[in-house]
């Protein structure tokens, strides 16, 4: 059996795909934030805590309504959407013709007040959820044991990647959605509610790290931090492939994911850093990111 | 009346009542996680076990008038230090307690030295604090790694599982207990086959349980603690690591811990602590005085820790009939502790507050009555062997 600087082939197949699972809730986050800033030019901070809010629903579903994983996965992200479009009609909606920069405090301000407000209810330490018994055990694949739920979640990630790309950059819907972003007037000229197509923008981007978060539920702490742990990296991973652009955010994501999978071999100690050694070499070399158009 | 006469008048009242009531005021700040990863096994409820001794004491009938102010540490060792040398300098604070995290507890153990204040470490881990780093200020309470490692990493090792892996929370804390087990393991003729170090706090653990997995070791041994563990746990359930015939060895878990996994995941997992709600008859009324007041949660035993620790302090204000730092800290050593939770002990010289440890398992769903019915008790590791002998721990105050 040949090795490969000290570790077996089997070993690092095995990280190889651990990174590929991760890498999928870095592309399904990274592709909400990448969606909202491409279509709102918003920097949307609370993100991690609307992943949050995904999975502690999909826990209160199951606690207090005995609803499942798998309707959860179909009523926890409408359900934290349309809090999102309330957030979006409320008060985002304002700031528009003004700096990024309030966009991001106020998203900022909006992460803080629902982590405190989960962590003074539910404390910190987490809550339990349960693989669903369909996809509870696991798989041999000779060189690792691929737990099924492990499986499913980078499949779905996949799915609702390529289709969200798909929908934005191929379809008659997704076109409006960019000539909208280009200039909002012509476009409400043709008839077309500006406003409510953001409005849906948002609802939806913040469904997708709902649903992240419905898909995390089962193999992470479910607790009030998970999101603010998360988001950091995640930012990391759009302004690597570059603000705004959904196919880089997907890429970045996966790719990564199976970076950092790598440097927990490597050098463990370092995982933690090795997103944001690259986060600054990519600025430094190419600072629209790997995917952006220069502007 | 004119105002000077109204004046004086009050005057002469207040000195006339003045020695009847609060003869000494003592201020006690509880330090602690508030807002992060250890809120729930410290934060508001050690708060509540300080009152809680206060009560007990009898504080306000013996002349003693007590007031508790509490701090979020952030588990930050720098913030930790400005909060303690404020409450120290201009807040009049006389005792600190609690503080988790080890780093933080280093620095506040640094500056009640320096201030000549007394300081009851309950959350904390590493042993070193009354180790190498020993402090005449410093008391640590309720657990340490030394004891922990011996607990658990001497039950494993009894059992047969001689081969370790460890998977080490990168900082203090982790490295002391990872050192402690491993020399617990060896001593008892096991080996160490690998380690891996993860930055603190993590998410993902399946990486290095896999590197785990193919280090071909009997037992995994998780030297890291709250949500860590929580998510290393979860997380090696997942990949089929006990099914694969591997042992986990929770290092340092606590009640929360185990709430936040649910016995599903948890169960057969084997711990150790100082204190369990439903050890006995008076542990039980206490948890439920305690419950009562933070949400019907049980306490863990660092809220136990705090109680404890707060109601010797007391004891030893009174027996020294003031709160010099010196006289109370010297009474404290040379009292023996009694209290309902931890029952008979002692304070040794080195700072190290001697009771009885547990070896617990966590029972399985079927086996537990409800919410809480967590522990199934293995063995007592009785005060004399918990914790590590006085002359091994290198505490310079000894020389």
């Amino acid at each position: 059996m040949f090795e490969l600087l000290g570790i077996p082939p089997q070993a690092l197949f095995g990280q190889l795909l651990l990174g590929l699972i991760n890498g999928s809730f870095y592309a399904l986050l990274s592709l909400g934030l990448a969606v909202i800033f491409g279509l709102l030019n918003i920097i949307n901070f609370a993100h991690g805590a609307q992943y949050m809010m995904g999975a502690f629903l999909a826990w209160m579903l199951m606690t207090y309504f005995g609803i499942g994983y798998w309707w959860a996965l179909l009523l926890v992200p409408i359900a934290v959407g349309a809090s999102g479009v309330v957030i979006e009609r409320l008060m985002i909606s304002r700031l528009y013709h003004l700096d990024h920069l309030y966009g991001l405090l106020l998203t900022f301000g909006l992460a803080l007040i629902i982590q405190g407000l989960f962590r003074n209810q539910y404390g910190v330490s987490g809550l339990p959820y349960t693989i669903p018994a369909e996809l509870s055990g696991g798989t041999n694949l000779g060189f690792m044991f691929l737990p099924n739920y492990r499986g499913w979640v980078v499949l779905a990630s996949l799915v609702v990647c390529l289709g969200t790309w798909f929908t934005i950059e191929k379809t008659k819907l997704g076109a409006y959605l960019r000539a909208a972003t280009e200039n909002p007037t012509l476009v409400g000229a043709f008839g077309i509610n500006v406003p409510r197509m953001i409005t849906l923008t948002y609802g939806f981007g913040v469904g997708l790290a709902a649903l992240a978060g419905v898909l995390a539920a089962p193999i992470y702490s479910v607790n009030p931090n998970m999101g603010a742990d998360l988001i950091i990296v995640v930012f990391a991973v759009v302004v690597i492939g570059g603000m705004g652009s959904i196919l880089g955010a997907i890429v970045t994501g996966f790719g990564l994911g199976i970076i950092e999978g790598l440097t927990r071999v490597f050098y463990p100690e370092g995982s933690a850093v090795v997103i944001f050694v690259i986060m600054a070499l990519v600025l430094l070399v190419k600072p629209a990111g790997l995917f952006g158009r220069t502007v | 009346m004119t105002f000077t006469r109204r004046l004086l008048l009050s005057a002469a009242l207040i000195f006339a009542t003045g020695p009847a009531f609060a003869e000494t005021a003592v201020k006690i700040g509880v330090l602690n996680d508030r807002s992060g990863i250890y809120t729930d096994l410290s934060g508001e409820g050690s708060v509540i076990a300080a009152r809680m001794a206060v009560e007990d004491f009898g504080a306000a009938a013996k002349g003693i008038k007590v007031e508790i102010i509490s701090a979020d540490h952030q588990n930050k060792p720098d913030i930790a230090s400005s909060i303690a040398r404020k409450w120290y300098d201009q807040d009049g604070v006389d005792l600190i307690v609690d503080v988790p995290t080890s780093s933080a507890a280093f620095a506040v153990s640094d500056i009640t030295r320096e201030k000549k204040k007394v300081f009851i470490n309950s959350g904390a881990g590493s042993a070193d604090l009354t180790g190498a780093k020993c402090s005449p200020n410093t008391i640590h309470w309720t657990y340490d790694t030394w004891a922990l490692a011996k607990g658990t990493g001497g039950a494993m090792v009894a059992a047969g599982n001689k081969k370790w892996f460890f998977i080490t929370a990168d900082y203090a804390f982790g490295h002391s207990l990872e050192k402690d087990t491993a020399a617990v393991v060896k001593a008892a003729g096991g080996e160490v086959v690998g380690s891996v170090r993860h930055p603190f706090p993590g998410t993902d653990f399946s990486s290095y349980l896999l590197q785990a997995q193919s280090s071909g070791a009997q037992v995994i041994g998780l030297a890291n603690a709250g949500g860590d563990t929580v998510n290393t746990i979860k997380q090696a359930a997942e990949f089929g690591i006990t099914q694969a015939g591997q042992s986990l060895a929770g290092l340092l878990i606590f009640i929360t811990d185990i709430h936040a996994l649910g016995l599903k995941t948890a169960q057969g997992l084997v711990l150790t602590e100082s204190f369990y709600w439903d050890l006995n008859d008076e542990t039980r009324a206490w948890s439920a005085r305690f419950a009562a007041q933070h949400g019907g949660k049980e306490p863990t035993m660092v809220h136990a820790g705090v109680y404890s620790g707060v109601l010797h302090y007391l004891k030893s204000v009174e027996a020294t009939g003031g709160k010099d730092s010196a006289a109370v800290i010297a009474s404290m050593k040379s009292m023996p502790t009694s209290d309902p939770l931890f029952g008979k002990g002692s304070v040794r010289e080195d700072g190290r507050k001697i009771h009885d440890m547990y070896l617990f398992k966590v029972k399985a769903p079927a086996a537990s009555k409800g919410p809480w019915d967590y522990y199934e008790k293995l063995a007592t590791i009785p005060a004399a062997e918990a914790f590590r002998p006085i002359a091994d721990g290198g505490c310079p105050l000894l020389k």
